[in-house]
């Protein structure tokens, strides 16, 4: 099913983001994925996250959507150029994958193949001007499609925590005037910092999906700081981290964390993306306390 | 060697709606300069009135003469809107530098040819990528100054300012968000979305 549906319906929309193993046995993933994920409405699939090479985001999505889930198909323009991503566009489509997240990606250097080629043949903007091409008919060569043309919800990602917010807020609005159809949004753990992002995107007109991550202790939230971009753990909550190791490793501080952010941003957002990091466990617990 | 070709007319007038200061830099041997269509396009342009004025000069890319060179013609680049640069694509970059916040636009496309190339011994590189998009970026090469050769805005890993790949360098993006927003010129970054051509051989494009 598209998401997008459900955001027409005014739905509060919660998805959460799985990554492949890296290797060929998937029964685990699947598995957790069955038992904590699929009272939600999406399972996101990463594309080789961080640039670590692992089994594959379409191969994975395909696996979820047979075991009965609704997966969100990743897909970043570091490892194709235009031809690939068009030819896995479409093979998606022929499974039924309807949702696709649609990014730049990470860049080769930072992964685990740092002599690998980088492609960035497009981009997440033209990405999305691509999907658009072909649901259209044609593709990004000006070449008629044969048959039905693919038609998915498209996503993408805008950081609203970043120090360089402007210059999100720009590409954001250039993804929209591309075509993009709903956002997914970096980890937030500043609720007033994503507020008055959101007072600014809202004119955007497009569904936003917060995007949190559950702390897993005080040494995880200061490698954030950091090292993600777009990411800051403010001061209170790595005091609260590190005030109990027993309970932040038990999950139950990242778990108040997260549901307090959740709390604090919903009015001003269309739902919720947990990246749970290995943690699908708690994403249960994290929907109730946070009252979803 | 390189090549710079005049991009095309439709493209140059719909940047020039004002007054126009112009840059020709017929420099150095490495560079072959499309003349004879620069002259004919500058006639048009004087004829109707829009030129301040005309430097045809060598090595702007040398900060210190380009300094020099311009200073001497202060008033005219004041009277102008914009200043048309005529040039390899490390020319217009050392000009829009110096003169922010005054637009600077790129009048010529910077293609490769294989066998020797330019030298661009200043701070600005130029990747010779046959479509120059230094129009939509404030004068900052997107290729060369972001670590990824994005041509549509920034990636989500700049922190603090710093690009992911290498935190002792600056994002392209930023720099290019900070050069617009300088120039006033904010409104470039919703032009439509730019598709690059890889197809720039000398061989494809003639
Ligand atoms: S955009 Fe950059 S690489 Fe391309 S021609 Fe202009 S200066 Fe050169
Ligand atoms: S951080 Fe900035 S310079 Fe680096 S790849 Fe991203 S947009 Fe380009």
């Amino acid at each position: 099913m598209k998401i997008t549906e459900l955001f027409d319906r005014g739905e509060f929309v919660v998805s959460a983001e799985v990554g492949p193993p890296k290797g060929i046995n998937i029964d685990h993933v699947i598995e957790e994925a069955k038992t904590y994920l699929s009272g939600i409405t999406a399972v996101n699939v990463t594309d080789n996250q961080s640039s670590v090479m692992r089994l594959g985001s379409l191969a994975t999505c395909k696996a979820l959507l047979d075991a009965g889930l609704n997966p969100i198909f990743q897909l970043t323009c570091r490892d194709r150029n235009r031809i690939a991503l068009q030819s896995d566009l479409l093979s998606a489509a022929m499974f039924g994958i309807e949702n696709i997240l649609c990014l730049t990606g990470d860049h080769t250097k930072l992964g685990d193949h740092p002599g690998a080629k980088p492609v960035f043949d497009l981009d997440s903007v033209s990405l999305i001007h691509t999907v658009k091409l072909l649901e259209s008919g044609v593709d990004l060569g000006g070449n008629a499609l044969v048959g039905d043309p693919p038609k998915f919800a498209k996503g993408a990602v805008v950081s609203p925590c970043s120090d360089s917010v402007d210059a999100q807020l720009a590409k954001m609005e250039r993804k929209v005037l591309a075509g993009v159809d709903y956002f997914q949004t970096q980890a937030v753990f500043e609720p007033e910092k994503f507020i008055a992002f959101m007072e600014k995107a809202k004119q955007f007109g497009k569904p936003v999906q917060l995007g949190i991550i559950i702390p897993k202790g005080a040494a995880m939230a200061r490698y954030m700081n950091n090292n993600v971009a777009g990411v800051h753990v403010p001061d209170d909550m790595l005091a609260e981290l590190a005030a109990d190791k027993e309970r932040a490793k038990a999950g139950i501080t990242g778990v108040e964390i997260a549901a307090r952010v959740i709390k604090a941003c919903r009015p001003y957002c269309q739902g919720v993306h947990i990246m749970a990091l290995g943690w699908e466990k708690h994403v249960p617990a994290l929907l109730e306390q946070a009252g979803i | 060697m390189l090549i710079t070709e005049l991009k095309s007319k439709e493209v140059l007038e719909s940047l020039l709606t004002g007054k126009v200061f112009i840059i020709n830099c017929h420099g150095c041997k490495e560079v072959s300069f499309p003349e004879k269509e620069a002259e004919e396009f500058e006639k048009e342009l004087l004829a109707a009135g829009k030129v301040t004025g005309i430097l045809t000069t060598d090595y702007i890319c040398n900060p210190e003469n380009l300094q020099v060179r311009l200073e001497r013609r202060r008033a005219m680049i004041d009277e102008a809107d914009a200043v048309l640069v005529l040039s390899c694509g490390v020319g217009v970059q050392t000009v829009a530098e110096y003169l922010t916040p005054k637009p600077v636009f790129a009048g010529c496309d910077t293609v490769r040819l294989p066998g020797f190339q330019g030298v661009t011994p200043q701070e600005f590189d130029c990747g010779q990528c046959g479509e120059c998009y230094l129009n939509y970026t404030g004068g900052i090469c997107p290729i060369t100054a972001c670590s990824k050769s994005l041509v549509n805005g920034q990636c989500g890993g700049s922190k603090n300012g710093k690009c992911e790949v290498d935190p002792n360098m600056e994002c392209g993006w930023e720099r290019i968000y900070r050069r617009l927003e300088a120039t006033g010129r904010l409104d470039m970054l919703k032009c439509p979305t730019q598709v690059r051509n890889f197809a720039t051989d000398a061989e494809v494009t003639k």
